[in-house]
């Protein structure tokens, strides 16, 4: 009884110290992971650019969509849910978030069939993204043809 | 072309906005979706009021390659297809910016979706 209390006590002690010092490596694999993701990024826009003469606004799209790829294979091989246990937002908040909102609902859902299923459940967080973004564009554009 | 200087800008502007959403996740227990919208609309927002252009030329791929670069760029598209064809620009103008992005998200996730099987199934 005794001894039950002081476990519990001692449990309640162990997890106030980790809760304070468990954010900070996260935070620090955050950021590199997500610098680095933002490098490779730059990087692929540069050899568009240099090595197949894309003009600047292309290359940004090539940059965004060879990501976007990358992403959603390492999602389909179940590389991605490693690297996002690792570094968190650092693979969220990239445009690699984005790609394995839709490519890992997809792969979830297939069994609930093609159409229903995967079709269906690929934008079941790109939906809101889609949708939030679309809204708040026309909204903004039509602002400044009122302004 | 390939400046040390500018990736390392592209690495600390694009680490730090992943910084800025893994202290979201830690300190508000925020979704993953919930990250996604709230840094598009920031990035719709940045590029509405006309912060967006000035960053980016700094940071390049910094703030491209996170999500805040696409609502820039849905953002971005709607104000300048409205500048040149009026009402109808600012609903085609956004998702024509950022077309490429999005069809390859969906045919990515379509193939992979196809090709692949769930890890957790087994």
């Amino acid at each position: 009884m005794e001894d039950n209390t002081r476990n519990a006590r001692y449990n309640a002690y162990v997890e106030s110290k980790m809760a304070k010092t468990k954010p900070w490596p996260s935070l620090f694999r955050a950021f590199w992971v997500g610098g680095l993701i933002c490098i490779l990024g730059e990087v692929i826009k540069d050899c568009a650019i240099l090595w197949f003469g894309v003009e600047e606004e292309a290359a940004g799209t090539w940059e965004l969509m060879i990501l976007i790829v990358l992403a959603a294979f390492l999602t389909g091989v179940g590389i991605f849910d490693k690297i996002g246990a690792y570094a968190g937002a650092g693979t969220i908040v990239p445009i690699t978030g984005f790609s394995n909102s839709i490519a890992s609902p997809a792969i979830e859902f297939k069994r609930e069939g093609v159409i229903f299923g995967l079709m269906a459940k690929m934008f079941v967080i790109a939906g809101p993204v889609i949708v939030s973004g679309v809204c708040a564009s026309v909204l903004v554009g039509l602002i400044h043809i009122l302004l | 072309m390939f400046d040390i200087t500018s990736y390392i800008i592209t690495f600390l502007i694009g680490g730090a906005i992943c910084l800025v959403g893994q202290i979201l996740i830690i300190t508000t227990k925020i979704t993953s979706a919930r990250i996604l919208v709230t840094f598009l609309l920031l990035g719709v927002v940045l590029e509405g009021i006309g912060l967006f252009e000035p960053i980016k030329d700094f940071a390049g791929s910094g703030v491209t390659v996170p999500i805040i670069g696409f609502g820039a760029s849905l953002a971005k598209g709607a104000i300048e297809a409205g500048a040149s064809e009026g009402v109808l620009g600012i609903f085609t103008g956004g998702l024509s910016a950022t077309a490429g992005g999005l069809a390859a998200a969906i045919l990515g996730g379509f193939i992979f979706g196809v090709l692949c099987n769930s890890k957790t199934k087994k």
